[in-house]
């Protein structure tokens, strides 16, 4: 059944590269999916005051735009962009009082009660695909390939928006399986990046990804997959400082779309690798799995 | 530092307003520490979770206004999906936070942001922090 794709603001343009993998993907597996109409911004983050209801108008107007385009089910690629909905859904669900006073206030916009679901493309791929599928289209295994996956925060907390168990998440360690590689587990897999807080704190964030970083790294991992645009920041582009800093050497980040992209052997040009690090393409190159893929 | 408490010394008015904010009972923690030890930014906070909880409990108005923690605090739910008493300690965050923004500060400005950080940062890392740190 087709479905709607929510992009959000960071996919066209600074995760192009996350966008336009999963897209190719999206086509590979067979699913079949509309971008949502007159979608705006979700917020990014999901406001936490009981008593502040105007911030959770944004997502709803998108849930409302779903159900308008006659489809029961949002998907998402941006994990901030998944809490921030998914949330937004609950509580239209579940507060009866929230709901009404949201849905008075909409009143140009038929009323919602969290009828939509919201998915991201992780839990799409566990649940509405299977891992079988997914290994069938697997032309280029990944193997020889030991990629840590990085959940971070807002895929898994707070509880009932997980996608999996909070605490011992699996399904980007099967994801990784499923397309050949060898999936390492680490410690700080769930541990948040520092989020936002690189603008707030760039200090205390850069220490706090670095640990990240380096335990993957002590834990026998090559590179790190991860599905958050900022988290990508963090991980990513601001090695530049933690080189700078502390002499660390490069650790490749990878979408985990990207990934899948090259395992399906699809064209190298819909993984976007010149917004990620050099070592990206680097280690992929030196595991022999470029020159099997499609150019 | 020592703190002097007595019934004086508690600001009813602060711990109403947290809880009307955040909707939460900070008075349910045991003062276990489990946030504290969950905390990602532990190293970078003047006052772990633990002794924000504490310090609410007492009414400790400057104490808390003092501390850096829901500045740093990235609203990252570790601590919440952890503790014992079920206590969404990220809300009571967000209710210190907003209790000092709502008078019309802002922690952050896009002018003093450090151009190497800011400028390939994404745009959702823009919108949060915004979110989060300003009025």
């Amino acid at each position: 059944m087709k479905i709607s794709y929510y992009p959000g603001c960071t996919l066209k343009t600074k995760a192009k590269n996350l966008e336009s993998s999963a897209l190719a993907c999206f086509d590979a597996l067979g699913i079949e999916y509309d971008e949502l109409e007159r979608w705006n911004c979700c917020g990014a983050v999901f406001s936490l005051s009981d008593d502040d209801l105007i911030h959770i108008v944004a997502p709803v107007r998108d849930l409302i735009r779903v159900k308008e385009s006659g489809h029961d089910t949002v998907m998402t690629l941006c994990s901030m962009c998944y809490n921030t909905l998914a949330r937004a859904n609950e509580l239209m669900k579940n507060d009866e009082e929230k709901r009404k006073t949201i849905n008075d206030f909409m009143d140009e916009e038929p009323d919602y009660a969290g009828d939509v679901k919201v998915v991201h493309f992780l839990d799409y791929l566990r649940d509405e695909i299977g891992w079988d599928k997914v290994r069938d289209l697997v032309k280029v295994p990944l193997t020889d390939l030991k990629v840590a996956p990085y959940y971070g925060c807002t895929l898994l907390r707070p509880s009932d928006v997980a996608i999996d168990r909070p605490d011992r998440p699996a399904v980007l360690n099967d994801f990784l399986e499923a397309l050949g590689a060898t999936a390492v587990d680490f410690p700080s897999a769930t541990t948040c990046c520092s989020a936002y807080q690189v603008l707030g704190a760039p200090e205390a964030s850069l220490k706090i990804s670095r640990d990240i970083l380096q335990d993957g790294v002590a834990n026998g991992a090559e590179a790190l997959a991860l599905a958050c645009p900022l988290c990508d920041y963090n991980l990513g582009k601001r090695q530049d400082a933690m080189i700078a800093k502390f002499n660390d050497s490069e650790v490749p980040i990878f979408y985990f779309t990207q990934l899948m992209a090259i395992a399906f052997g699809l064209p190298m040009d819909v993984s976007h690798f010149e917004l990620n690090r050099k070592s990206a393409l680097e280690l992929l190159e030196g595991k022999g799995l470029l020159a099997k893929a499609a150019v | 530092m020592p703190l002097f408490i007595s019934s004086q010394t508690s600001d009813d008015r602060l711990q109403s307003k947290v809880r009307e904010i955040s909707g939460e009972n900070f008075q349910k923690c045991y003062q276990c520490g489990t946030c504290s030890g969950s905390c990602p930014m532990v190293e970078h906070i003047t006052a772990v979770p633990r002794r924000i909880m504490a310090l609410l409990q007492l009414g400790q108005a400057e104490a808390l206004a003092e501390a850096n923690t829901p500045w740093v605090c990235a609203s990252c739910h570790t601590c919440m999906v952890r503790c014992p008493r079920g206590i969404d300690i990220p809300k009571v965050m967000e209710a210190l936070r907003q209790l000092q923004l709502r008078g019309n500060v802002d922690r952050v400005r896009p002018e003093s942001m450090a151009p190497e950080v800011a400028e390939g940062a994404p745009q959702i890392a823009m919108v949060s922090c915004f979110r989060k740190l300003t009025s």
